[in-house]
């Protein structure tokens, strides 16, 4: 492991707060409390899918929900024929992951201009959810599974235990599994940052001409860390699937790809765990405003938003930092550069 | 990337606790406590908002008639957003955390079918109100709302007298759409008439000029919507800018069943559409002159549009508290062994009974014409059975059946 | 013979819906570089003036034509004082703060006048072709289409307002240092395409029903005309919308609707593919 990894106190901390909850979580929350935090957890890993690709790639997606619905879709339609769901599992990180290692080579290699990728990826976005929608006749069918347009798929199955179809996870166990996964993939892309691999990825973020210039192969080296990005957005799908139970086109909607740009604007780009922070934040003031009825909340989301890119453009966890170097540095001259700072191109 | 400790400490602090914001428990065992869900922002507000004015109306005056079993009413509501992650985690907080003893809710057949699993798994009481499909087949769901087989079967044969026997159809390109366009062709059919076409629409399309041309054709005798939400309204606007308005005739089964799609239309767009449903603001009766009035009054600014989905609502409250009485007790199988009992209710629509072997509404029906914004009763059908439901569902061979099942023409 | 001059008809129709759509966002967007989000709830806003004008005693003509771009273009200049002018430079900024408006829109005009208005009827009535009658508006619309990118174009290359701002587009540090108050050229440009929204709006409103919500059934549209035709105000939203309204009703005629939604959105992918900067990042390149 790199020594800047192995150093830094917020992995760890990050790590070690995932397992805690991961292990002693289900012990003090009532049914209700798991089912809700078990939808924040699916929705970090659809987050990190972007906050890794663009906070560390520079790739800015307008799609990930492309590649989210496209893992559920696919989760959901093999689980119902299979009648288990771990084959299905591996399915929505694989299939969602190839389609995006195809989109990503027309793209990069077309070399698209950062504003016209992002379009590409919201059309691909709106394709498939014009699509989906208009399958609600019964001569849509993939097996036995009816993809029933508008309505959706209901009764996914729910995830059961690898090889034996029969054991299936109650609230707690799925929390713990899909814990897991998270706990698992922030580990693993901070290791993945921290490498050569990682650094090359900064390198073009900043300057991809010179990354170009130095020899690095720009263009490959972007279509596997979009389609990377894409597997792990298709797996979160996966997970939102079962989890919900049920699945229904909005998984492609551009509110949905919206919402990840949203939480890893508001968390702060260049980072892992910010983005994570406004997930849960963020989802559980919407849940609030559906108790109270004050104004409508729209209304109120829509100014909250706002009010996030005027105020605290940098996102929140990178802003915070900075609030905290400058308590700490007092106007001496260290400087460092923002680590949550994008190319101006993008 | 370097993280500070403290920015951590703090992160994660801001995060634990809203994690673990206690449980406010509303433990008062004084009051009764009954579930609902509707969407009251994002694109189907227009029939959340008075479905749930309905249903607040119906407590008040269960309320004001001095409560149930000498205790108060007490519903609690939520504003799912048209966001079906929120109707869920708001169907389990209701049946849950809030404890309630039954549930009013869901609009969309996607919203209820997210809903009712829960509902069903947690054996809480789910009254439905909107129109739809057909084929649910649950014993924890009351089903209110009429289904294609108790509008289309009258409307059909009714308007074939009138105008002729081809038809051609347009429709909203979902389950609904397409499983009412199945009856259509049906019925037509049966009456020995002749569907020319059917033509399905996504649910954002605005613009319907090449379907008019392809209309002006076929040369139809009558064209049967099954067209919803507001973007549709544009086919009826773009059909009277088209000169078609009096040339050929609409007949509906979904124009208006929520109360706003007639206002939005002026009188000389919307006049002639001949509709069906269980219920219209027009209906005359004792009862409904009573609700309208009553409903009027009780919210003097902003008035609700009436229309079966918001009397459908209304009705729901009323029989679930006519059940809870006679049972003397608020428990879900008290409640239902009342319910399939297939006593008659008096309601503002009319007579409404629950058929025990579906849960469904056998109900009165009525043919309106549109005039003026307002819809003018010809006809009206008693005792109409959902003999879709009928054909796929029997809950007294199958009582733990739950699904929604497809039904198959 | 009359039903190909009908399906002739609606497909020059449909282009001259997809310019008129898309004009306002093409203007700000080939100025300035923002993409407004909120061009749906803007073209909403529209709507929503004509008809409570109108069902107040406006004239249909006069609330269509003067109050729905005056209101919506002073709209347009106080968002660009308060928000769009501090982002500046920040594509995806002002993306998410559009965002942000559009939601906050819908939910105040939900609050402010309610999701169940009255619309109002078409005008102009019908006109016969052979066994077809078409609606009289539809011609309006796409007079209304030429009208509007002629006038454009007669600003740009006539005017003084028109050098200024050709001059603001190609070089904006240049134009400062002549002289020119670029930020304000900048507000008068997104209260113009702000205007310009307003009116398509209003010319929507006869068309199709007014609810809060309705923008999102447009936006998609708009806003892939505007970046498949690329940088150019005039010869991109042509040249995009010639091709896409062509492509999507031609489909639309031989199939149904939703593979005319799908060919549009395929026609433009394939487009980006072949032409990065857009329609006009290549062939027009030095139009306006």
């Amino acid at each position: 492991m790199e020594t800047s990894l192995r150093t830094d106190p917020g992995f760890w901390f990050m790590t070690a707060l995932g397992l805690v909850l991961l292990f002693l979580g289900p012990l003090f929350w009532d049914l209700f409390q798991i089912m809700q935090i078990t939808q924040y957890v699916v929705l970090s890993v659809y987050v990190l899918s972007l906050a890794y690709i663009w906070g560390f790639g520079g790739i800015l997606s307008f799609g990930q929900a492309a590649f989210f619905g496209l893992g559920a879709y696919t989760f959901s339609v093999a689980a119902i024929n299979m009648g288990e769901t771990t084959f299905p599992f591996v399915l929505a990180f694989a299939i969602p992951a190839i389609f995006g290692a195809a989109l990503g080579y027309f793209m990069f290699y077309g070399k698209l201009s950062d504003v016209y990728m992002g379009v590409v990826t919201m059309v691909v976005t709106l394709i498939f959810w014009k699509l989906i929608n208009h399958t609600a006749g019964p001569e849509y069918a993939i097996g036995d599974a009816r993809l029933g347009g508008f309505n959706g798929i209901p009764s996914v199955p729910v995830l059961n235990v690898p090889g034996d179809a029969q054991a299936w996870l109650d609230p707690g166990q799925m929390f713990q599994v899909f814990m897991a996964i998270l706990t698992l993939l922030y580990v693993l892309l901070r290791i993945l940052i921290a490498s050569d691999f990682g650094r090359i990825s900064m390198g073009i973020r900043e300057n991809e001409t010179r990354a170009a210039l130095l020899g690095y192969d720009v263009r490959r080296h972007k279509v596997i860390m979009f389609a990377l990005g894409a597997g792990i957005a298709g797996m979160a799908g996966g997970m939102w699937a079962t989890y919900q139970t049920f699945i229904d086109p909005n998984v492609f909607s551009l509110e949905m790809s919206a919402k990840a740009l949203i939480w890893t604007m508001a968390g702060g780009v260049g980072t892992l765990a910010g983005p994570i922070v406004a997930v849960v934040l963020l989802q559980y003031l919407s849940l609030k405003l559906g108790e109270m009825h004050i104004l409508n909340n729209n209304f109120i989301l829509g100014g909250i938003m706002m009010v996030l890119v005027l105020l605290v453009p940098k996102g929140g966890l990178p802003t915070l930092r900075d609030g905290i170097a400058a308590l700490r540095v007092r106007g001496s001259v260290r400087r460092s550069g923002t680590p949550g700072k994008v190319a101006p191109d993008v | 990337m370097t993280f500070s400790r403290r920015t951590f400490l703090q992160t994660s602090a801001a995060l634990t606790a809203t994690l673990s914001a206690p449980t406010i428990l509303r433990a008062q065992d004084d009051v009764i406590r009954i579930g609902g869900l509707h969407d009251l922002s994002g694109a189907i507000d227009s029939s959340g908002i008075p479905m749930n004015q309905a249903m607040q109306y119906a407590v008040a005056q269960i309320n004001e008639a001095g409560g149930l079993l000498g205790r108060q009413v007490e519903a609690v509501t939520y504003d799912p957003q048209s966001n079906m992650s929120l109707y869920s985690q708001y169907a389990t907080q209701l049946a849950l955390r809030d404890k309630v003893t039954a549930v009013f809710g869901g609009i969309t057949s996607a919203s209820r079918e997210t809903i009712r699993p829960i509902f069903h798994r947690y054996q809480t009481p789910y009254f439905y109100s909107c129109l739809y499909e057909g084929g649910v087949c649950d014993r924890n769901e009351i089903t209110l709302g009429t289904t294609p087989a108790q509008t289309v079967a009258q409307l059909i044969p009714n308007a074939m007298n009138l105008w002729g026997k081809k038809v051609y159809t347009v429709a909203a390109d979902y389950n609904y759409g397409h499983i009412t366009a199945a009856w259509i062709k049906r019925y037509v059919e049966e009456n020995g008439g002749e569907l020319i076409e059917t033509e399905f629409f996504p649910l954002d399309t605005t613009q319907f000029g090449s379907t008019i041309s392809k209309i002006q054709a076929a040369k139809p005798d009558m064209v049967m919507s099954v067209l919803v939400g507001t973007a549709h309204l544009g086919f009826y606007r773009q059909w009277v800018a088209s000169g078609m308005k009096g040339e050929i005739p609409i007949a509906s089964t979904s124009f208006g069943g929520n109360g706003t799609e007639n206002v939005m239309l002026t009188p000389e767009e919307g006049n002639g559409i001949l509709t069906a449903f269980g219920y219209y603001e027009t209906v005359e009766n004792e009862k409904n002159a009573e609700f309208r009035e009553g409903i009027k009054a009780f919210y003097p600014d902003n008035p609700p549009v009436l229309g079966e989905t918001s009397e459908v609502t209304y009705e729901a409250v009323m029989i679930w508290a006519d059940a809870v009485k006679e049972a003397g007790s608020t428990d879900r199988d008290a409640i239902l062994e009342v319910i399939e009992t297939g006593k008659s209710y008096l309601l503002p629509a009319g007579n409404v009974a629950i058929d025990p072997l579906t849960h469904h509404a056998v109900r009165d029906v009525y043919i309106a014409e549109l005039r003026d914004q307002k819809m003018d009763i010809q006809q009206k059908f008693e005792a109409v059975q959902p003999t879709d439901t009928q054909m796929v569902c029997n809950l007294q061979e199958t009582p733990d059946a739950n699904v929604h099942h497809e039904i198959s023409l | 013979m009359d039903y190909t001059i009908i399906v002739f008809l609606e497909i020059l129709r449909a282009i001259s819906w997809l310019v008129i759509l898309a004009a306002g966002l093409a203007i700000i967007f080939g100025m300035m570089k923002v993409i407004n989000f909120a061009h749906g709830e803007f073209l909403m806003l529209g709507g929503y003036i004509t008809i409570m004008s109108h069902n107040a005693g406006v004239p249909l003509w006069i609330s269509m034509g003067v109050l729905a771009p005056l209101v919506v273009g002073v709209f347009g200049i106080i968002v660009e004082r308060l928000v769009i002018r501090h982002l500046y430079g920040r594509i995806i900024d002002s993306l998410l703060a559009t965002w942000g408006l559009s939601l906050l829109m819908i939910g105040g005009v939900t609050m402010v006048f309610g999701n169940t208005v009255q619309g109002v009827s078409t005008p102009l009535g019908s006109l016969s072709i052979g066994a077809y009658q078409v609606p009289g508006y539809n011609l309006l619309l796409i007079g209304i289409a030429v009208a509007m990118m002629m006038a454009i174009w007669l600003v740009l290359r006539f005017t003084s307002a028109g050098l200024i701002a050709r001059a603001t587009m190609q070089n904006p540090d240049m134009a400062e240092t002549l002289g020119v108050r670029t930020s304000w050229v900048y507000m008068a440009t997104f209260g113009l395409g702000s205007a310009v929204t307003g009116l398509a709006g209003g010319l929507l409103a006869p068309l199709t029903g007014v609810a809060p919500s309705m923008g999102v059934n447009f936006v998609a549209q708009s806003f892939i005309t505007v970046i498949t035709g690329g940088a150019s105000m005039i010869a991109g939203t042509l040249s995009a919308g010639t091709l896409l309204g062509t492509i999507s009703q031609g489909v639309t005629f031989a199939t149904g609707p939703v593979y005319g939604d799908a060919a549009l959105l395929l026609a433009a992918l394939i487009l980006l593919r072949l032409l990065p900067q857009g329609i006009t990042g290549r062939i027009f390149r030095k139009s306006l």
